[in-house]
């Protein structure tokens, strides 16, 4: 993705090779303070949701009407903590639910930006390579996507087909084809014409194999970035529509769910049923933008070095 | 589209109308196809779960009474027919009766439109008024303690889920501080629409104490990353050679930073208005619902939890087509500002 750039060319030259992107990556992310911070959060929050089932106190739906409301430390007779983060309105662990709402974040988030990202290039390196009705084709549609706010398309398709895990993602992952496409198929424009491609070609490659083999490798750094972004603005809006009861069912906890069930005890003034999920989704999306920013910068080759 | 060296004989005035006109049509026309596929989008999403019937009858419904409905409403027609049909009602402004209130889907959206328009504005006024000085001020001391902790500050307000801001402002702001009231609304766009204007104003400072908090709400997602984005607009402009220019002139740096870097920095922010309407728009529906505010918002949550899909369905066409209308009337206006937007 290096532009070329004639009069910054005999400088790159006298340079020594560049070390692999792994060490460099590695070397950049121990310069930074806070992606370090941020990936030991998010490794953290991956850990919990890989390792729910074995490192949850309590069982996360068991009921206990007489433990309702119980504050976050919660001590026992003996002096032990008994609820690390307190217990919500139906005297559930919250520490455990929450725990457990970081599988189904975490999923959905990733799978909303499979989903989107498999879609999104693959239109956008078709559109970008054919060219012709092919692509306008494509951009209109992408266009009338953005013309309108999609969460309320979400919200539609949300309540008709009902609530649900695989009801969601295809929806989130639709919601985010359009900047995958829009980006690849401009990638694509610009690499289309330089000659590995027309190597390959020359070579006796189909298109799909050049697509493939030759410009996808070439496309997908800027693509990552803003995968990295989509992952955190996909759990935002999976917590978005779970909080509207438009999400997963109430007997999966998620951090939206949680959130949306607090609502009753808001008025009462009990704020750790919602202090707590809410603090949950913002670190790990806080910690997915840093992580962004430092990879964009990372891999834009006019910041490097700066 | 412009062609090189056609125009260059014509004069200013007459050149500039050309390519004006042009453009706006082509916008027009865009916006019309788009208003089509929202509606296209709206109709076949109606119809993603099978036969949609079942949404306009109770769940008691005999077989004979589901039959009636269906050939009432038209389901039993093929579908082109039926998207003909609902074009047709869209157009008399027809989007289906309310299920449970038995009243015109359309008329209980254009009722609470006024209210959601008002914390729509608002949340637009706060997110640019608060998020350009700060951004300067992030560009213009950069490196420093202030820009840093600007910048964090920016990357915690994207982060965070806007109804649980609501929430955390409400539990701690509204209940424990008791500094502003946690849900209530004060009408200011529609005595105004009704004429009293007088009542328009008096209404004003109450208005704005019911608006702070769901104001900031909505609109701190979009303070944020505004300025981020004046920030490094900022910085890009700061760099340019008549920055320098100015500066070499000895140019006191507060001229240079309002006079002459300032404008320029704001190209951005403008493109971004439109989008950041129909933004926070969407972020409207889950902060009335927080708030307790009488908007459209609120009343498409209600109707999702009561399956009432003529409302869900009105809303969304009315917020898609308020969204379209008015990314039409900001460029239309920014092209106007800017000559290298009407002439691409």
């Amino acid at each position: 993705m290096a532009t070329a750039n004639p009069s910054i060319a005999p400088v790159v030259q006298l340079k020594p090779p560049e070390p692999s992107v792994l060490k460099r990556a590695a070397r950049s992310l121990l310069k930074a303070k806070w992606p370090i911070l941020a990936l030991f959060i998010l490794g953290a929050v991956v850990f919990m949701a890989l390792f729910a089932a074995q490192i949850v106190p309590k069982d996360p739906n068991r009921q206990n009407l007489v433990e309702r409301l119980f504050e976050p430390l919660h001590r026992d007779e003996s002096g032990q903590i008994q609820y690390f983060l307190g217990t919500d309105g139906l005297g559930r662990d919250l520490w455990s639910r929450i725990i457990y709402g970081a599988q189904v974040s975490l999923a959905v988030g990733v799978m909303a930006v499979a989903v989107g990202g498999i879609m999104g290039t693959t239109l956008g390196i078709l559109a970008g390579y054919r060219g012709g009705w092919v692509d306008d084709f494509i951009m209109r549609l992408a266009d009338i996507q953005l013309a309108f706010p999609f969460i309320l398309l979400a919200i539609m398709v949300l309540v008709v087909l009902g609530p649900g895990v695989w009801n969601l993602v295809p929806v989130l992952g639709i919601g985010q084809w359009v900047t995958y496409a829009r980006i690849a198929r401009g990638q694509t424009i610009s690499q289309r014409e330089k000659e590995y491609v027309e190597a390959a070609r020359s070579m006796g490659a189909g298109d799909l194999r050049v697509m493939l083999r030759a410009i996808l490798p070439n496309v997908i750094a800027p693509l990552i970035v803003i995968a990295s972004f989509n992952v955190a603005s996909a759990i935002l809006a999976e917590a978005s529509l779970s909080f509207l009861g438009l999400g997963v069912p109430p007997t999966v906890p998620t951090w939206g769910g949680i959130l949306n069930e607090s609502r009753d005890q808001i008025l009462a003034g009990k704020w750790w049923p919602a202090f707590f999920p809410g603090l949950a989704i913002m670190l790990t999306v806080l910690s997915l933008n840093i992580l962004g920013d430092w990879l964009r910068d990372f891999l834009d080759p006019r910041l490097r070095g700066k | 589209m412009f062609v090189e060296g056609q125009g260059e004989h014509l004069a200013p005035l007459i050149w500039m109308r050309r390519f004006m006109g042009q453009y706006i049509v082509r916008r027009l026309l865009q916006s019309i196809i788009v208003i089509f596929g929202v509606t296209l989008l709206s109709f076949l999403t109606l119809h993603l779960a099978g036969d949609p019937t079942y949404f306009y009858v109770s769940e008691r419904a005999s077989e004979e009474e589901i039959n009636e409905t269906r050939i009432k409403l038209g389901f039993d027609k093929p579908l082109p027919v039926q998207y003909l049909n609902f074009l047709g009602n869209l157009a008399r402004g027809d989007l289906g009766m309310s299920i449970r209130s038995r009243k015109p889907a359309i008329e209980l959206v254009m009722e609470r439109l006024p209210a959601t328009l008002e914390l729509t504005f608002f949340a637009m006024l706060i997110s640019i008024v608060v998020a350009i000085p700060i951004g300067i001020i992030a560009a213009t001391r950069r490196g420093t303690a202030a820009d840093g902790g600007i910048m964090l500050m920016a990357m915690f307000g994207q982060s965070m889920p806007s109804f649980w801001l609501g929430i955390m402002l409400i539990i701690f702001v509204g209940l424990q501080l008791k500094w502003l009231p946690i849900s209530g609304h004060v009408a200011v766009i529609q005595p105004f629409m009704e004429g009293n204007i007088a009542e328009g104003f008096g209404n004003l400072p109450e208005a704005i104490r019911f608006l702070i908090m769901p104001g900031v709400t909505i609109g701190l997602f979009s303070l944020s990353r505004n300025a981020r984005l004046v920030r490094s607009s900022m910085l890009e402009v700061l760099s340019q050679d008549y920055v320098v220019t100015a500066r070499s002139k000895g140019l006191r740096e507060r001229v240079i930073i309002m006079r002459h870097a300032f404008r320029n920095a704001l190209i951005p922010i403008v493109t971004m208005l439109g989008l950041e309407f129909g933004f926070l728009l969407s972020g409207v529906v889950v902060t009335e619902t927080v708030f307790s505010w009488p908007g459209v918002g609120r009343l498409v949550t209600n109707a999702i939890t009561q399956r009432d899909i003529p409302v869900v369905q009105a809303s969304v066409v009315v917020f898609a087509v308020l969204f379209i209308i008015i990314n039409l009337l900001v460029d239309i206006i920014y092209a106007q500002l800017d000559p290298r937007i009407r002439l691409r």
